[in-house]
């Protein structure tokens, strides 16, 4: 009876958004030699396109949420949430590479093929409810990243970056795949709500010691796709060799998704054990924040300054998942599109100021940016002020959301520090404000040509979502209120 | 009774087949060896009513990765590498690490754990249907979407390995 074999039509339209994509990425590799060298740009084009239908076909998905296929991957407003997410940071990662590519001689379909894989890599791990497809999803996503780190060969600083990411990436990697080994292996399925049944019941389950070791081995995983301290060490290095966009785009998708993961992982399946995990996590999310922090002190390197803040700010989203309530678990989701917003901006304007081969990289080359090009400064300005958390922009009512959450779950000590961290973390984002705002032209700024129109629509983009975010936050944190309640 | 003689021959072929692998001076003759310890590991599928694994096993393994190792075997200058030291110092970790996960196995399958125990061995009369039926079966139903899914994991590493390997973008 072969027809039984063939799925719904309903389980077609819940990945949607994956088809369009893979699709998208197809074509752009199918029509990659047909196109002459100048001519490449369109096929950014063509990415950007496929990202904007992605981004309706996740409307879609979510019309006919529900599981979809045997429950692998389950469409609730968590996984549109993430999926949404992921496909605007492709989109504003196209749009600044663009340019960069062109900058650098590198214009080529497979940079976009890899960009749209990544996303359906990470809209996939955003709705798996199952460790087989979380593990797929998650290659998906890491090994495009991979290619994409070291998309300009020619670039020592690109070599380093992707040998590094790849080395510890698979390493890492494999100690998730041996914590699904055991926890398959003591609970007998891989389908986290299944998990979570055996775990819950005492009768079923397993001696609590291999359950442990089993989400410690999923959580040194997790920890390094999210850069959460102790695993930590591979990001400054790989956010800085990395090209531009690049680095803006896996700050961000990435990161996202690979919180989302480990979201419904812990608050379902080891939901059971939670307070088994809670201590270490607590203690993950503070060495985080003050890593991040204190090494983005002393940094002079622009890149490698916004790589430890972005460490810092996965520390703000473990005291999130730290709480393990649904508000927390919604305080993360905001906060992930916040960082997201602002972070990306912040990497668009380096994108824009580092000129061919990425010259101008260091703080003190911003000097005088403000004379030159008031605009550019001025959204700069802003994404850093976001980072900071002042208020009006979407950092302020992420972090504040985030530690209401922390207080409600009684993590007084880490709400303290993680406030002390936000503090201190305005040093170094003023740092550069000042030196935009009160230094004088450095020959840097005065050969700055004005951004092109692509990289303008993402810097406008990125600077009103993140002004509504901390404008009318209501708007994103109602869907995640709704949303955070995870299938169990 | 015949097929407790035929594992102990096959075994046999597995660990014979691995330890003249490492321990061969001559590269090829190690790729060959290590067709013997893979043609074991088939007929231990075989005996247990795994035909899909025994088939993957043979075209996969030995048609497939042993046959690429060759090709790189010799584009690599044999002479030179055979009058190398044949293993570093590290000999005796390596040692250690089997022996304590030898004993570990030992121990595991003569106490047990409470939490681990080795399942019944699968009756003869309920493979009647076919083991690579029933495999395809779970396939194409359950696992159909990592299934499909990982052709795009192949499809992104051949690129990117493309991508990483081409003289000029």
């Amino acid at each position: 009876m072969p027809a039984s074999y063939i799925p719904p039509w309903e389980d077609l339209l819940r990945v949607l958004p994956e088809i369009v994509l893979t699709v998208g990425g197809t074509i752009a590799m199918v029509l990659e030699p047909l196109l002459r060298p100048e001519k490449k740009r369109r096929l950014g084009w063509l990415a950007l396109a496929a990202l904007l239908v992605a981004l309706w076909a996740t409307a879609v998905a979510h019309v006919f949420a529900g599981p979809a296929f045997r429950a692998m991957i389950i469409v609730d407003g968590f996984a549109t949430f993430f999926r949404a997410l992921v496909i605007v940071v492709g989109a504003l990662a196209v749009l600044c590479s663009l340019n960069y590519l062109e900058r650098e001689r590198a214009d080529s379909g497979e940079y976009y093929a890899l960009v749209l894989f990544s996303v359906v890599g990470q809209c996939l791990m955003a709705a798996s409810n199952e460790l087989i497809m979380i593990f797929i999803g998650l290659e998906i996503s890491s090994i495009s990243t991979y290619v994409l780190a070291g998309y300009l060969r020619d670039d020592v600083r690109n070599n380093e970056s992707a040998i590094k990411y790849f080395l510890l990436g698979s390493f890492a990697t494999a100690f998730l795949l041996y914590g699904i080994a055991w926890i398959y292996g003591l609970t007998g399925s891989t389908d986290l709500s299944e998990i979570r049944r055996v775990l819950a019941n005492p009768e079923l389950a397993p001696a609590g010691a291999l359950v442990g070791v089993s989400a410690a081995l999923m959580f040194v995983g997790f920890a390094f796709k999210v850069s959460a301290a102790p695993f930590q060490i591979w990001t400054p290095d790989v956010y800085q060799g990395a090209p531009a966009p690049v680095t803006a785009f896996m700050s961000a998708g990435p990161k996202a998704a690979a919180f989302a993961i480990f979201l419904r992982v812990y608050m379902t399946a080891f939901e059971p054990v939670a307070s088994r995990w809670e201590p270490v996590v607590w203690l993950s999310a503070l060495a985080t924040m003050l890593v991040g922090n204190f090494a983005a002190l002393v940094q002079n390197n622009l890149k490698r300054l916004l790589a430890y803040s972005s460490i810092a700010h996965a520390g703000y989203v473990m005291v999130a998942v730290t709480a393990h309530s649904e508000i927390g678990t919604a305080a993360a989701m905001f906060y992930l599109v916040a960082y997201a917003f602002m972070n990306v901006g912040a990497f668009a304007v380096v994108t824009h100021f580092a000129r061919e081969r990425e010259r101008y990289v260091n703080v003190d080359d911003l000097a005088g940016l403000a004379q030159r090009q008031p605009v550019t400064a001025a959204l700069f300005a802003l994404f850093l002020l976001s980072l900071i958390g002042i208020p009006l922009t979407g950092g302020f009512f992420g972090k504040f959301y985030i530690f209401k959450a922390a207080l409600e779950a009684n993590l007084y000590w880490l709400t303290g520090i993680g406030l002390l961290n936000s503090a201190l973390a305005a040093y170094y984002y003023l740092r550069i404000i000042v030196v935009m705002y009160f230094h004088e032209p450095g020959e840097a700024a005065a050969t700055l040509a004005p951004p092109a129109p692509a990289l303008k629509v993402a810097l406008w983009s990125s600077a009103v979502a993140t002004l509504v975010l901390g404008v009318f936050p209501s708007l994103v944190l109602d869907f995640a209120g709704k949303s955070a309640t995870l299938a169990r | 009774m015949a097929d407790t003689i035929l594992f102990y021959i096959f075994a046999a072929f597995v660990l014979g087949g691995g330890v003249l692998t490492v321990t061969r001076r001559n590269s090829v003759h190690s790729a060959l060896w290590l067709i013997v310890s893979l043609l074991g590991t088939a007929g231990l599928f075989l005996l247990r009513q795994a035909e899909f694994l025994f088939a993957v096993q043979i075209i996969l393994y030995i048609g497939g990765v042993v046959l690429l190792i060759l090709f790189v075997v010799m584009l690599v200058n044999l002479d030179e590498t055979a009058r190398l030291r044949q293993f570093n110092k590290a000999w005796w970790v390596a040692l250690a690490c089997a022996v304590v996960v030898g004993i570990e196995i030992w121990y595991v399958l003569n106490r047990g754990l409470e939490t681990l125990e080795p399942g019944e061995a699968p009756q003869t009369a309920a493979t009647i249907e076919g083991n690579t039926e029933r495999l395809a079966d779970v396939l194409f139903s359950e696992y159909l979407l990592p299934f499909e899914i990982a052709s795009l994991l192949l499809l992104v590493a051949i690129v990117g390995s493309v991508v990483m390997a081409k003289k000029r973008i």
